[in-house]
This record gives C-alpha cells, structure tokens and sequence, in this order.
C-alpha cells in the first residue's frame, strides 16, 4: 500500500448499494484498523435508511436475475471470479491486514474464496436437476417439481473470515437467483468494499448484490423485520442476539438460516446446505389426455 | 358488470331420495383418554366434548392433555426413540408402515364415516379423498424407510429425534397421515396433538397402530385445545416441530421455537388465485371452480378461493358457475349423494359470516343459490361474490369456508401481478388451452402449487407447501423427507 518515495492515492470506503458506491444517509464513518490496531479507513457506517434502500434496490433487481437463464447466471457469477482473481494481490494485502495472518495463510484464504466462488457458478444450471423432478403421482397427471428462489435474502456475513467467510454465505445466494443484502464484518469490512468493486464489474446487474459496512447488532433487527426480505441468514449475527432476530423473523414467517455456536471452518465442503433454505419448491400439475 | 347475459334458462332439479351411509360401522365410546406410551391413559386437563357439526349432537367426551400429560408423552416417544425405534432395522420401520397403510384401507369405511361424523365433511369426500390418501401416505413412506440414503439427502441421513406435530380440523386424518407417515419412515417418533374439534379419527388411529402391533411411544396422541398445543410445540426435549394451521398460530410457533435447535416446518394459510384464461374450456373450468372453492366446503389453505377471470368472457364464466352451483346440494354428510357438507364449528361459522357481511358492507355483490339447509348444525350456502375489489377483506383474507371472491383482469401481466398479490402463496390455479402460456404463468406465480387445468390434487409423491407466509418446508415426496432429516433444509 505504501509506494517508495511516492505517496499513494487512498480510497474512499463507501457502501455498494444499488450498483451504485454511495456513502451511508446518516453522514456516519467508523474507524478500522488492521489486526496490530493501526489505521487503516473511516468505512461508512450503514444506517436503518441504507438498509431499507438496500431491500428496495434487492427486490427490484429480483425479477431479471431470478428470470436470467441459469447458464446465463452461471457465467455471470464465473465473470465474478475472473475480476477476483485479477484483484488477488490486493485481496491477499487487505485479508492479511484485516484477519492478521500471514502472506500464505492470507493467500490460501483469498484461493480459496475465488475457488469457492467458482464452485457455486457451475451450480446454478444443475439446481434444478439435483434437487427437482417428476412426481409419479397416481393419476393421469403430469407433475413435476422445480426449485424456485425464494427473493431478497438478508445475510448478516461472519464476522471473522472477512472473505472467505463472505464468499461463502453471498454467492450460493446469488447461484439459487435470490438477490442479497449483506452487512459485512463490522470490523474487518475492507475486503468487502473490494467486492463490491468486483460486483460492479462483472456484468452482476445493479441492486443483485447490495454490501453494507456497520453494525449487524444495529442492522439487524431492521432486516428481520422488513417485510419485503424474504430469508435472514443470521451467520454473523452477534452473540446473544441471534434469538430476538429470528423472532423479528417469524412475523413475516421467513426463512431462516440461524448462527453456529461458534464461527464454522469456511474451508470445510458446504455441500448444499447454504443454497437450499433459499430455494422453494414449486409443484406443477397438469392433466395427461387427448 | 355487464347486463346483457341472457338470464339463466331453468334447468331441471333431479330429486334424489337420501342415500345414507350407516354410521352403525363406528362405535363411538363416551369417553375417551390420550394415547400415551402404547396405552390409552385418562388426561389430567379439563375434558372436552366434541359434536357433530351436521347435528350439533355430542359425539362424546375427550380428555384434555395438560403439561405434565405432553411431557409423559414426549419422555415416551424419546425412550421409543432410543430404546426400540431408532435402533430398529429400517426395513422393519418400513414394514410397520405398511401394516398400517392396510389396517387403514382395511377399516377405511369406518374411518370414512367417523371422519365425516365429527368432521362435517361429505361421505363421498371422506371414502373417496381422505381415507384413500391417508393409507397411500403411509404406503409410500413405508418404501422410503430403508432408501433413504438414495433420497439425495446425503450419505447416511439420520433422524431428528422427537417431533411435536400439530394438525388443523380440516383433514384430520390426511393431515395426521401427511405428519406421521414421513416422520416414522425417517426413524422418528411422534406426539401429535389433533385439532380439538376433530379428535376421533387421531384416536381411532391409535387403535390401529395398537393392532399393528407398533412399540409402545412411538406414536402418542395428545388431545386438547391451543394449550395442549403449546406444550407440545415449547416442550424442550422435542427436536422438530411441525404445524399445519392458520399463520397467525404459525408466527406464535416460529417465534417460540427461536433461539432453539429445533427444526420447524410450516403449512399455513392461503389465498389462492384461479386464473381462468378466455381460451380455457369453459366446462372444464367451471368444474374446476367449483372443485377449488367448494371441496370440503372450502376449509381448505390451497383453496382456489380468488377466482381471476378474463375480463371478455366473465360474464359467460359466472353464468355457467351460478347455474353449476344450483345442482350442489347441501346437507347431510352421510348421505352419497352430498356435495357440500357442514361447517366444522360454530366459531369457523361465525367467521365465515363475519367475512361475508364485511365482503358486502365493502361494496362486492353477494350471490348465493337458493338452498334449504338444515335446521340443526353449522351451514353456509356455497357463496359468489362479484364486483370485487384487490383491497377488499374477502380478495386478501382466508376465509376457510365455501366463499368464492370474484376479480377480472385483462392481460397475462395482469392476471399474474393480481394472483401474486397476496402476503400468502400456497397454490394456485391455470385454466387455458394454450400449452406455452400455462408453462409461462406457472413459471412466474408465486405458490407452491399450481393446478393447470385442474386443482385440488394431492398424492403422497408430489410436495406440497406454501411460499412467502404460507410457510415452509414441504410435505410429500423425496422433498418431505428433509424436514424429518438432520442437516438438510430443502
């Protein structure tokens, strides 16, 4: 980050909402600092208003992504990883400034996101093989079922793995055609803001994915309620709240992913346990006869 | 709407001498207790009669489960979990299953008849829906007992533990099948509490898993009201809940069982949209209406019970469905010829009223075929409005009872913005010859089912469940599986 003799261009931290890089309504920033505590950004702090513009931007990009075709997606969340892979040495600096790891053990973490990433492009046109089907019903009927997703998914990312860990619960999301809105790790949200940058060059169109820096503890209880949010995955949800946020849930009756005790192995085989809670199964009968 | 359909030419009205099924097949006892750890005990709350709603006649009285009676039945069904059940070879759980499956079918007309007694349902729905389906749920999941690893449910999937299963007054032995078949087949075991209004047939079932001679606590039937229930779903040894019932009851059990391990699955209310296109065959879909709204007098969350007609042929559409519904005849459950039955209660009557008059106070046009009902018992002659409002009470809130909301729309767009117009997205219904236009509006409708050209069908292979706050999780198929399955929430 730091030239020779030359000083260098710092960024702005800003949310990514709507396609679009603006700061938080509320005017509010938070200090970061990298794991040693030395400075590193003021990152916008997200209010309850950026949320709700989030939720709105997420609901409307919702009809074209969930209506792309699934090869059309796949290669969509594929561009993704290829603009990843080109911002590596970047990613690799802010994970192992964020996460205070070593150059490898940061390199791994940044391989394995961009692989991860990679995995769930290929799974979007097989959902529907996998997990749908005909139905041999007693009659002469047609019936088959297909796995539809479910609409705007609220995601409250793990506060630790600030890459990893956000790969890992936003992109099985966005394979299932659900869009998202994410708050990111409170304190180690520099990777994200870089993601945001990549969503925003990779053909994903404005509002599918929508990452807002702050406070999961302040968030969200707005997203658990809102409701035109349609699934909370509450991952990254604070110790001891996770509780009152799935019953904010239960008032629109949404899906929820509830916490783990303690923060999972983001390098273990997710299977396809973080994409089915998103999706629904939709029956279609239809009468055979001439 | 327009006035220019020719009033309806009269048609004849066939008399039918009554053709009751006898219910001297059930022998009702005068009292009854819970079924508990393989035994029929007394229950310690406050007992309750349940009536015939055709009659209002007392059928007998129920023992109410308290607290400490759900916590005996849920310590049963854990030791049965661990002790019997759970170590069993699967393909031994299967072939209790299929015991069961035949005992129903074996006493499949004494079921038929009892389920009508204390249901209110016709005859001809309960002998020809309920029953048939109930034993073809444990007949199916009976197969699945020692295959789950082929279910694509990973490598060796492995049950929950205890489920609490809660079931509505509407199907009460479908609804029992559609909870206990799937939970049994994974290894699970069970303590279900039926709907207070409709406990017999929950009952009588306890008697067949006793004569298929099934270990003690793996089946418990705890009878009560909202109380019982609670208990069951609060309970902290259970590890699954699984609710079929109204949303508002629905966002008590989401909201109790969070912060919990518990895993839940939710079958709630409906609204559902009928959408008859102007190339649908007008015969078809009429019957299809009627089918949707009227079966089982419209207690029914998949109910088709917004019809949405082309704007261009409405007036053709409600003049066929008036004439069609003045042949429905109304009364006697047990009688054959029956096509709408009694309301189940005396409280859903006085909602199915309350809904109604609100529905004309808010401007929608009611029309009800003349039709003598019955002197005795909870009645509601199948009802039609017109002339109504996307904001109106009866387009947006369940009813559950034979009244049919009546909107047009103009194009396909409109059609599907309407339909999906709605907090709820259990079904929906497509009526049209036009074989890429079905496929297209199925794709964007929003429900878990959608009926083309049909509506109303169910069978044990085909999931069923809601989308948005009819609930999750589904029933039916490889697909119902999981909500009995540790790790896997599809």
């Amino acid at each position: 980050m730091i030239g020779n003799d030359r000083l260098a261009v710092r960024k702005t931290y800003k949310l990514y909402v709507n396609g679009a890089f603006p700061r938080s309504e509320s005017g509010r920033t938070y200090e970061v600092t990298d794991a040693k505590g030395h400075f590193l950004a003021n990152v916008s702090r997200a209010s309850r208003k950026d949320a709700r513009d989030a939720v709105v931007a997420a609901r409307a990009a919702f009809p074209k992504w969930s209506g792309a075709t699934a090869y059309n997606r796949g290669q969509v969340l594929y561009r993704v990883a290829e603009v990843m892979e080109g911002r590596h040495v970047q990613f690799c600096e802010e994970v192992a400034a964020g996460e205070g790891l070593s150059s490898s053990r940061a390199r791994a973490a940044v391989d394995a996101a961009i692989d991860r990433w990679v995995w769930y492009a290929g799974w979007t046109d097989k959902l529907a093989s996998v997990l749908g089907g005909a139905n041999p019903v007693a009659g002469p009927y047609f019936d088959f079922s297909l796995p539809e997703p479910t609409g705007v998914v609220a995601v409250l990312a793990p506060q630790q793995s600030s890459l990893l860990g956000l790969v890992s619960v936003l992109a099985p999301v966005l394979a299932t055609g659900c869009t998202a809105v994410v708050v990111t790790s409170e304190q180690r949200p520099i990777p994200a803001v870089t993601l945001g940058e990549v969503l925003a060059t990779s053909d994903v169109p404005g509002g599918v994915v929508n990452l807002l820096t702050g406070d999961a503890e302040e968030l969200g209880p707005w997203l658990a309620e809102h409701a035109d949010v349609d699934a909370v995955d509450l991952t990254g949800a604070p110790a001891g709240r996770a509780m009152e946020f799935e019953r904010e849930a239960a008032g629109t009756i949404k899906r929820v992913v509830r916490p783990p005790v303690t923060e999972p192995d983001w390098t273990a085989d997710p299977g396809l346990s973080r994409m089915t809670p998103f999706l629904e199964t939709k029956t279609v009968w239809h009468p055979m006869g001439v | 709407m327009s006035t220019s359909t020719p009033p309806s030419p009269a048609r004849p009205v066939f008399e039918y001498a009554p053709a009751p099924e006898s219910r001297s097949i059930v022998s009702i006892a005068p009292s009854y207790g819970l079924f508990v750890d393989g035994e029929f005990v007394d229950g310690t709350g406050e007992p309750f009669k349940t009536v015939n709603p055709a009659t209002e006649e007392v059928l007998t009285e129920v023992s109410a489960a308290s607290e400490a009676d759900v916590d005996r039945a849920v310590r049963a069904a854990r030791r049965a979990f661990e002790k019997t059940w759970g170590p069993m070879r699967p393909a031994d759980r299967g072939k209790y299953l299929f015991r069961i499956a035949r005992l129903l079918q074996e006493r499949a007309r004494e079921f038929a008849v009892l389920e009508s007694l204390d249901n209110g349902k016709p005859i001809r729905e309960s002998r020809d829906v309920d029953v048939p389906l109930a034993a073809a749920h444990f007949f199916y999941h009976a197969g699945w007992a020692d295959k789950l690893e082929h279910a694509g449910l990973g490598p060796a999937p492995k049950p929950l533990g205890v489920a609490g299963q809660v079931i509505p007054w509407n199907f009460p032995l479908l609804m029992l099948a559609w909870k206990v078949a799937p939970a049994l087949a994974t290894g699970n075991t069970v303590v279900l509490k039926p709907a207070e209004t409709t406990p017999l047939t929950a009952l009588l079932f306890a008697e067949v898993c006793r004569q298929a001679d099934l270990p003690a606590g793996v089946v418990n039937i705890v009878t009560g009201a909202g109380d019982t229930g609670r208990a069951v779903v609060e309970h902290g040894d259970v590890d699954k809940v699984a609710f079929t019932g109204s949303t508002e009851v629905g966002r008590s059990i989401a909201r109790a069982v969070a912060g919990t391990a518990k895993k839940l699955t939710l079958e709630l209310g409906g609204k559902a949209a009928n959408i008859v296109f102007d190339d649908a065959p007008i015969d078809q879909a009429v019957e299809g209406i009627v089918q949707g709204i009227f079966f089982n007098q419209g207690h029914v969350c998949c109910a088709g019970s917004r019809l949405l007609v082309q704007e261009s042929i409405h007036d053709e559409v409600i003049a066929s469905l008036q004439r069609r519904i003045g042949t429905l005849r109304v009364g006697d459950p047990l009688d054959k010829n029956t096509d709408i039955g009694a309301i189940n209660s005396a409280e859903q009557l006085a909602r199915i009223r309350e809904l109604s008059d609100i529905g004309e106070a808010e401007g929608a046009q009611r029309w009800q075929p003349a039709c003598d009902l019955p002197a005795k018992g909870y009645w509601f002659p199948p009802t039609v409005f017109t002339d109504v409002s996307p904001a109106h009470r009866i387009a947006r809130d369940e009813v559950f009872g034979p009244v049919l909301s009546v909107l047009t729309f103009r194009t396909p767009d409109e059609a599907v913005a309407k339909a999906n117009n709605s907090t709820y997205g259990l079904s929906a219904g497509i009526w049209s010859e036009k074989g890429s236009r079905i496929l297209k509006i199925a794709d964007q409708l929003r429900a878990g089912v959608v009926w083309a050209n049909t509506f109303n069908k169910f069978d044990p292979t085909s999931p069923f469940g809601g989308y948005k706050q009819s609930g999750y999780g589904r029933e039916g198929g490889r697909h119902g599986l999981a909500a009995y399955l540790k790790g896997n929430d599809q």
